[in-house]
């Protein structure tokens, strides 16, 4: 019997991508929302990842008619060990005991919650979704853009100035050898023939006559082998590959106050968010460091930063002052891209501001590569205006207040602006 | 659309090539009474390295198709396509079907599907096949060599010999054209979509697809066609159906003389409709020509793997005999070394594993473990008949066993075949018992077991277990109101005082969207008890 067997292994794995799709366009709103939950919970670092979702199972049931439970029924099972006709047995509760057997798993349908797992790129995307990225900027972070061409070896198209000369040159008289090998050797032994005939006879003979026609159709053909055939041509060829930059670290800087709640801290947080995805486009390697401070600062892990409250008053410089010791210390400015995100109340001890001025200007910003400020209420204090100030001295000082999720974007805009990217 | 992305549809190179072979031949003389005798002993059976190779497989088919060919298993030709894990869960959420239409709830099972593998809850499926002309068989790459030869003597020969053969198939489904018909769903489907957008149709689906089991014809055979008719016919349908629907709800004045008041009083329709998608999709008056021509392809679909929920039993079993049969008589006959043997009677013990009730395991009849045993219990009372045996089966009891067999596959579904077959001695070896389920008690009663006052009583009861009529609630079209507010009814008729669950809401809504009007639902008891109102949708806003 005939048999065909297809190797399918090759040809779409993917089919129900469209359909899974689908599931997830339906179910936005309330994937959205466990996106909400995850990013909440998950560390900085970490955000990038797939994600476990789950849905009531009731929410996406297909109805059906079905038998419900009551009525009668009969049903037949299999391995009895001690029951006799007429036997009466107490009524399994929920699940599949003797009784109810198979119509448990057809009406019961199971309880539990719908789970699957959201892929990177898809739990990004609602993760953007949610912080009101354009477009063009949601798709600059989420691929890599830094390329370099490197030699690839050769093709066999290209512009004339990549030509490989060598290389055209070897393979035409390859070409050469190759196709003019046997008629060559053809055309020496006619020509032995002719000059043997030669030899003993006057050079009018027919046969004579034979071999000068062949010997002048060889050499004619031999002739015609081109010199030069575009299919010998071969380019230097050259390929894309991504581009790894160096390293950088990104400074966290919150104030923990008592004002500062869990809600502003979150506000913060997706800042951080934003800024550390940025980053990790750009740099191979980036570390992360939190400080945080009240009245004095220390350097903290990320748990500790998100989640502990400390009531007290505001002194901003001391932060900076940590920060300041902590470049000189373990990120020297020309090994490091240094980053810096800052966010607070603009809650500050007025007599302070000053002395954050003095650190900034002279200290801290000729090192890092960009300061953002993200002051999470709307209030303009003595800190913001003295910010302010400085924003207007340094092209790579941003600051911007901010009170839902949506506004942390703009800060971005002027980040990405500097990046020579249209926006 | 590019149909080249499914090679499934490349011209083949058709049926002369299966037909030159001497088996089909000999086939048309039907089931031999005996096996053929075997060819000669090979030298050194097959070789068995863990990793399978393309020619491998062919060797081991060729020594599977001559053994099932002298069994007088008759097949559709086969194809078998290797597949990755991967591509095997995205058969698995398509039922299997190798083109679909795209709709969320295919994606539901993909993800549920790939979560449960993910973590290792789930092993996948060795094999799926589908009843195709030729027959596509499903080999996964993961597959060791004794599993594919596995899977192919289970799928490539006794499902697809299954397909072939059965009544129900043969009437139901038609394998050379389901192909062609889904790619033809899948591209209107996308069509749809595309003029009316993607939402629109899938509220559409969705409320087909809620009565999908109701959109079966239990009774009339369906057309062949192939994909050019049927995308040619679409059209003149579409017009044809619109006049129809026209005519029916006609609101010129009676005349008087002509049309007497009993055709006023009539119902409509004159007998209840079962197949409730046939009927909207006939008579519904608001309908688009492309909502009606959806609604058609989710019946058709439906209809076709109608056989398949009616013959889980047979089929299963029939599989799982034939791969029994024809690896061990290959084995007896030298073809398989020990190793083979082994690793594929541990996947067949599992398969056919049935934990008894109250087993933490259970979850119903395996229908392996059944319909196997069935089919073993066939032969054996063929060959070795005992007293008891030759009073139950008198027809059957040593005659050969081969055309036993087959007449067994050939003309019956799980229903009947199981109320034909089912043998005391089977009953006792599988100790099986009946419970009595009466909600109004407080206890279940056992209402028989496995002893002579029991086995007519089991037999009878199990039959019904795989009664489809019995399992899904019977509902039917009773009554359209023609002349008032176009409201439907639909009649449920309780089978053993059992009610519906509270989906019925959720589906009745569905009704009413492809009805386009108000659709009640009332629910009548077995003895002719007045009909109670159980629930009613009004008629849909826009």
């Amino acid at each position: 019997m005939a048999l065909h067997i297809i190797d399918r292994r090759l040809s779409g794995k993917n089919k129900s991508v469209g359909n899974r799709e689908r599931f997830v366009r339906r179910y936005k709103q309330q994937i959205a929302e466990a996106v909400q939950r995850a990013v909440g919970k998950r560390d900085i670092r970490h955000i990038e990842q797939a994600e476990s979702i789950t849905i009531p199972r009731k929410d996406i049931r297909e109805p059906l008619f079905r038998h419900g439970q009551g009525g009668i029924s009969d049903t037949v099972h299999p391995g009895n060990s001690d029951h006799v006709r007429g036997d009466r047995i107490a009524r399994p509760q929920g699940g599949a005991g003797a009784g109810s057997g198979s119509q448990a798993s057809d009406s019961g349908e199971g309880e539990d919650d719908f789970t699957f797992t959201l892929s990177k790129e898809e739990f990004m995307e609602l993760f953007f979704e949610d912080l009101a990225l354009p477009r063009l900027l949601r798709t600059h972070i989420a691929s890599t853009h830094q390329f370099r061409m490197r030699r690839a070896g050769y093709s066999h198209d290209g512009t004339p100035q990549n030509l490989a000369l060598l290389r055209t040159m070897g393979g035409a008289l390859g070409r050469r050898i190759a196709l003019t090998k046997a008629p060559q050797r053809e055309l020496k032994a006619l020509q032995m023939q002719l000059e043997a005939l030669l030899a003993q006879d006057d050079g009018t003979s027919e046969v004579l006559a034979e071999l000068q026609q062949r010997i002048t159709a060889l050499q004619a053909r031999i002739a015609k082998v081109a010199f030069l055939d575009p299919i010998d041509l071969r380019f230097r060829s050259r390929t894309r590959v991504p581009e790894p930059s160096s390293q950088a670290v990104m400074f966290c800087l919150m104030d923990v106050s008592g004002s500062m709640d869990q809600a502003r801290k979150e506000l913060a947080k997706r800042f951080f968010i934003l800024l550390y995805l940025f980053l990790t486009r750009h740099y191979e390697k980036i570390e992360i460091v939190f400080i945080r401070h009240h009245t004095q600062a220390a350097e903290v892990s990320e748990d500790e930063f998100f989640h502990s409250q400390e009531t007290g008053g505001t002194i901003v410089s001391s932060a900076l002052v940590l920060l300041d010791q902590i470049i000189r210390a373990r990120y020297p400015a020309g090994d490091w891209n240094i980053y810096v995100a800052q966010a607070s109340d603009g809650d500050n001890f007025n007599d302070d501001t000053g002395n954050c001025r003095n650190l900034l200007v002279e200290k801290i910003l000729p090192l890092v590569r960009y300061y953002a400020y993200v002051q999470v209420v709307q209030d303009e204090q003595s800190l913001w205006q003295e910010y302010s100030q400085i924003a207007r001295q340094f092209a790579h000082f941003a600051l911007r207040k901010v009170s839902v999720p949506a506004d942390i974007y703009p800060v971005f805009r002027d980040l990405f602006k500097k990046e020579g990217v249209a926006v | 659309m590019n149909l080249s992305q499914y090679p499934v549809l490349a011209p083949r190179a058709g049926p002369q090539l299966w037909r030159a072979s001497g088996a089909a031949e000999r086939l048309q003389r039907g089931v031999p009474t005996v096996p053929l005798p075997a060819g000669k002993r090979p030298a050194h059976p097959l070789p068995d390295p863990s990793d399978w190779t393309f020619e491998l497989i062919e060797r081991y088919h060729a020594a599977i198709a001559d053994t099932a060919e002298r069994f007088g298993l008759d097949t559709y030709p086969n194809q078998l396509e290797v597949i990755s894990a991967e591509q095997m869960m995205d058969a698995y959420s398509s039922a299997g079907m190798p083109v679909g239409y795209r709709h969320w709830s295919y994606g539901k099972d993909f993800l549920a599907t790939e979560r449960r593998y993910r973590r290792g809850h789930m092993g996948l499926a060795y094999e799926i096949v589908i009843n195709s002309n030729p027959c596509i068989s499903y080999l996964m790459e993961e597959n060791t060599t004794a599993m594919q030869a596995l899977v192919i003597a289970h799928a490539a020969y006794g499902h697809n010999s299954f397909f072939k053969n059965n009544y129900l198939f043969g009437m139901w489904t038609d394998a050379g054209s389901i192909i062609d018909y889904l790619v033809y769903a899948r591209d209107f489907v996308a069509q749809c979509e595309e003029r009316h957008g993607v939402e629109t149709v899938e509220q559409w689906l969705d409320s087909c697809h809620a009565l999908s089991n109701l959109g079966v014809d239990r009774y009339r055979r369906p057309s062949k066609k192939n994909l050019a008719r049927e995308r040619a016919e679409r059209e003149q349908r579409e017009a044809y159906a619109q006049q129809q629907v026209n005519v029916l709800w006609r609101t010129l004045p009676t005349r008087p003389g002509k049309d007497s008041a009993a055709q006023e009083n009539e119902r409509f329709p004159r007998e209840p409709e079962e197949n409730l998608l046939y009927f909207v999709e006939k008579n519904a008056p608001l309908m688009e020509p492309w909502q009606r021509e959806i609604v058609r392809i989710v019946r058709k679909i439906a209809q076709y793997f109608y056989p398949q929920r009616q013959t889980q039993v047979m089929n299963e079993g029939w599989a799982t005999f034939w791969h029994y049969t024809l690896l061990n008589t290959m084995y007896d006959e030298g073809w398989l070394t020990d190793g083979v043997m082994i690793e594929w009677l541990s996947s067949h013990t599992n398969v056919i594993h049935q934990p008894p009730a109250g087993h933490r395991a259970y979850s119903g009849i395996n229908p392996y473990a059944l319909g196997f045993a069935m089919y073993r219990d066939i032969r054996r009372i063929c060959q070795e008949p005992t007293e008891e045996d030759r009073r139950w089966f008198p027809d059957m009891a040593g005659t050969p066993w081969l055309p036993a067999l087959h007449h067994a596959m050939q003309n019956y579904k799980d229903e009947s075949f199981v109320g034909q077959y089912l043998s005391p001695q089977l009953m006792r070896d599988m100790r099986l018992f009946s419970i009595h389920d009466d909600a109004s008690q407080r206890e279940l009663l056992v209402s028989a077991i496995h002893n002579d006052d029991g086995y007519r009583t089991l037999r009878q009861t199990l039959s019904q277990q795989y009664d489809l009529g019995a399992r899904e609630p019977n509902i039917q079209v009773w009554n359209v109101n023609l002349r008032g507010d176009r409201g439907l009814t639909l009649r449920h008729t309780r089978h053993q005082g059992r009610p519906l669950t509270d989906d019925v809401q959720e589906v009745l809504k569905h009704v009413a969207r492809l009805w386009g009007f108000g659709v009640q639902l009332e629910s009548v008891g077995g003895d002719g008890e007045a009909p109670v109102l159980v629930h009613s949708v009004p008629t849909p806003s826009a």
